[in-house]
């Protein structure tokens, strides 16, 4: 596999700010890359910098091998951009803007433009200034994935859909990922990074902390168990990567490392195990985990009792 | 009254907000007649000399066109009101439309009114707190004038009713605006309503001015300078300003109370599902960006020059009876008194010109401002394509507009003088002043391609040009700074000679400003909102 994106030690600063602090980051062709991150951990600027539109103090950004300051035109012949926040001209149409976006890429497909309107209940004949945030948003959308684009950066770009459409935007990012085409998908929807990306990396404070396939990280995080024992498991304990133990008669509940699940297992299975849950680490925890050092293991599992 | 309620904490924002911008236009406008008595007075030091610019310039039909009508020239204080009221007026209300638009549907169209909107805040208090601001700072502008004014020494009555005056056609531009605010739905649309009633008032007075005086009285401006201070300071033609502003006011606060938060009176019509082809080229799209401004300021220079131009014939007729008007505007004797006045239309108009080509540029600051070049530079469009497109409009705009406005003034002469050959040779003359305001529009590109934040700061260099052009010699400024100025480097047109050489200089250098802006556009960080 190429890479399409290719990110080492990347550092932006805005005066006094480290927007970006020695970020890396590697997208392979054909994958979903999910970028996740708290508000203002760097997502938007990194995907700038990849975009050209902001120029790097330090490190290395290619895209398709090229340099994006300097080969910006080029290269965005290739990919398909949708901001976070979509402002439209207040008067020109949805459709007037989708087609203009598309020229200034280099064309775009008809039949899928019209296609996009008709699955994103779109009216191409209403005027920038009366689309609300959801339909702006689609706006940007229709014309990205209207075109042919190898690569897709995406910022955000379900915030304001209802779920019908976030529903709609799933299947096609399904689709252009059979089709063999690159995107990196920018999201704080944590089921939509779930249902589709491929790998993952989460960054914080301008820094990656995290990247691999979900199972790479899950494997990096702690499953919970409860369980019944025909003895109670007191001594649990002292095993290393046990955590949180709440021993109650014979009901045992802990936390555990995930590689050191199986040796947990071995010991608890000789406490006589009667019925066991086991509950994997969903994205949502490996995000909370990543994002505060102000969230304690206290509020992690209020987190997860919610649940 | 709810509808009213939390008018005072909206005008504390308003003030808070625009602190800065009120006190830079507040001084300016206070400075500008203010600092004009004692230079007059040097320039006229002895009654002598008042009474000779009384019989000259200051019963010149070309100056009254330019100025107004001169009630007192036979004092000091009346050459202050002739040489400066006409531009303060207009200057006046400008800032009076640019206050109450920026502060009412511009807000609105940023979505920030609907934020304070849905606090205990009734449905008129933005608009309401905004004139109590522009209003107040109204009689500031007009007390501070006259105060000013009575301390170097002229009488009480007459910088009174000049400073009420100035207040007068402040608080009707406010009124006016607070109603174009109302029916637009967009800023823009507001401030060119208005700034068009302005240019109208300005011309319709000029009309007025120069034949039998009826026109006046349908001019904001005209009612303002009824009240001929220094001469008998009459204090009843304010009664209309303010009957004016009543309604206006009124109508604005009807509007308000009809139409849906967000929306203008004319409901948006669905538009087209697909781009036309003209859209897809970059020139294209930003004509289209601003088409309306486009066609609204190319009707009103050829109406304004149809309207000066109908007027300069006159000059002819008061040479003949008044040989000292002309020893004192060319000594040389080359040039006509007609050729000079047409000169001056020219030159005013030039430098409305000059506004809308600025306006036009720093349009790119605004898109880049509003996220709009983010998508666009996203896409396979270079930044310098970008650019060009963006500059070609305001700079062919130039031309074509400067060319209109010789055209209007070329017809209406031509036609009072019965010779067709007038039109040509003042759209020439007209055309002439292109590389001046190129000028102008380069230093808004550079600066806007190289620090943007600072690009705002062409607005002072304009103002500068402005000033220094039309009020130099009343305020003895040295020859050197008003030779800063790019419309006193045209060649004195029509009439005078055509030396090419600053013409191709400033048309040159102009490039040169422009093309170091957009190379510095390529250079640094695309400003993002997010």
């Amino acid at each position: 596999m190429s890479t399409v994106i290719d990110v080492a030690g990347l550092v932006k600063t805005f005066g006094s700010t480290r927007a970006l602090d020695g970020l890396d980051l590697e997208v392979a062709a054909g994958e979903v890359h999910g970028f996740l991150g708290p508000n203002g951990a760097g997502k938007s600027t990194t995907i700038r910098v990849l975009l050209g539109l902001l120029r790097a103090d330090a490190g290395r950004a290619t895209v398709f091998g090229g340099d994006p300051w300097y080969d910006a035109v080029g290269l965005h012949r290739r990919l398909a951009y949708v901001p976070g926040d979509v402002s439209l001209w207040p008067n020109l149409t949805g459709g007037e803007v989708i087609d203009v976006l598309a020229r200034v890429r280099g064309g775009l497909n008809d039949r899928r433009r019209a296609e996009l309107l008709e699955r994103f209940e779109l009216d191409p004949s209403k005027r920038g200034r009366t689309y609300s945030k959801g339909n702006r948003q689609k706006v940007a959308l229709v014309a990205a994935l209207a075109s042919d684009a190898e690569l897709l950066l995406l910022d955000e770009p379900t915030s304001g859909l209802d779920p019908l459409m976030e529903a709609v935007f799933q299947q096609v990012i399904t689709e252009v990922k059979t089709e063999g085409r690159t995107v990196l998908l920018s999201s704080h929807i944590l089921a939509e990074v779930e249902a589709l990306c491929d790998r993952v990396s989460i960054i914080r404070a301008g820094r990656a902390v995290q990247t691999g396939t979900l199972t790479d990280l899950r494997y990096l995080t702690r499953t919970a168990i409860d369980a019944q024992t025909a003895r109670p498991a007191d001594d649990l304990a002292i095993l290393p990567g046990v955590h949180d133990l709440r021993v109650d008669g014979n009901r045992v509940r802990f936390d555990v490392d995930g590689d050191r699940l199986d040796e947990t297992m071995r010991s608890l299975a000789a406490y006589g195990i009667q019925t066991l849950t086991s509950a994997p680490p969903s994205l949502e925890e490996l995000f909370l985990r990543h994002y505060g050092d102000e969230l304690t293991d206290e509020k992690l599992a209020t987190a997860e009792a919610s649940r | 009254m709810t509808t009213l309620a939390g008018t005072w904490p909206m005008a504390r924002l308003v003030l808070r907000r625009n602190r800065v911008w009120f006190a830079v236009w507040l001084t300016a406008l206070v400075a500008l007649p203010v600092l004009g008595v004692p230079s007059l007075d040097a320039l006229y030091p002895t009654q002598a000399d008042i009474d000779t610019y009384a019989r000259t310039a200051g019963s010149s039909p070309a100056a009254v066109a330019m100025n107004g009508p001169g009630h007192a020239v036979h004092t000091l204080g009346g050459i202050v009101v002739f040489e400066m009221g006409g531009y303060v007026a207009i200057a006046v209300a400008l800032m009076n439309v640019f206050a109450v638009g920026r502060n009412t549907r511009a807000e609105e169209e940023l979505g920030r009114v609907e934020l304070i909107r849905s606090n205990a805040v009734g449905r008129h208090a933005t608009l309401a707190g905004c004139l109590l601001v522009v209003f107040a700072a109204d009689v500031v502008l007009g007390t501070a004038v006259a105060a000013g004014m009575v301390a170097f020494g002229l009488p009480s009555a007459g910088s009174a009713a000049f400073g009420a005056s100035l207040t007068a056609i402040g608080v009707v531009f406010a009124a006016l605006t607070a109603l174009t605010a109302q029916v637009s739905e967009y800023a823009r649309g507001a401030y060119a309503i208005a700034g068009a009633a302005v240019g109208a008032s300005y011309v319709v007075r000029a009309a007025g001015d120069t034949g039998d005086g009826t026109f006046s009285w349908l001019s904001p401006i005209g009612w303002a300078q009824a009240t001929r201070p220094f001469a008998d300071s009459r204090w009843w033609p304010l009664l209309i300003p303010a009957g004016a502003a009543v309604l206006l006011v009124a109508a604005a606060v009807l509007v308000e109370s009809r139409r849906d938060h967000g929306a203008g009176v004319v409901r948006p019509r669905p538009g087209s599902v697909t781009a036309s082809r003209g859209l897809l080229n970059q020139v294209g799209f930003t004509l289209r960006l601003q088409r309306g401004g486009l066609i609204g300021w190319s009707i009103g220079v050829f109406l304004g020059g149809l309207a000066f131009g109908s007027v300069a014939r006159e000059t002819q007729d008061m040479m003949a009876e008044n040989p000292g008007v002309r020893e004192l505007f060319d000594p040389s004797g080359r040039l006509g008194l007609t050729d000079l006045f047409l000169g001056m239309v020219l030159l005013m108009l030039a430098m409305a010109i000059a506004g809308y080509v600025v306006a036009s540029t720093l349009r790119m600051r605004a898109e880049e401002y509003a996220g709009h070049a983010e998508p666009l530079l996203a896409g396979a469009l270079s930044r310098r394509r970008w650019t060009l497109s963006r500059l070609a409009v305001p700079a062919a705009a130039a031309v074509a507009l400067l060319a209109l406005a010789g055209l209007g003034v070329g017809i209406a002469h031509a036609v009072l003088t019965d010779d067709p050959m007038e039109v040509p040779r003042l759209v020439g003359a007209a055309v002439a002043h292109t590389p001046a305001v190129w000028l102008l529009a380069g230093i808004a590109m550079l600066l806007f391609g190289v620090t943007p934040r600072a690009a705002p700061l062409t607005w002072l260099v304009l103002a500068g040009s402005v000033v220094a052009s039309l009020l130099g010699s009343v305020f003895r400024f040295p020859g050197w700074l008003v030779d800063l100025s790019p419309f006193e480097r045209t060649p004195q047109l029509p009439g005078g000679d055509l030396t090419a050489t600053p013409l191709v200089v400033m048309a040159v250098l102009a490039i040169a400003l422009a093309a170091a802006g957009v190379s510095g556009f390529r250079r640094r960080d695309l400003a993002t909102s997010g």
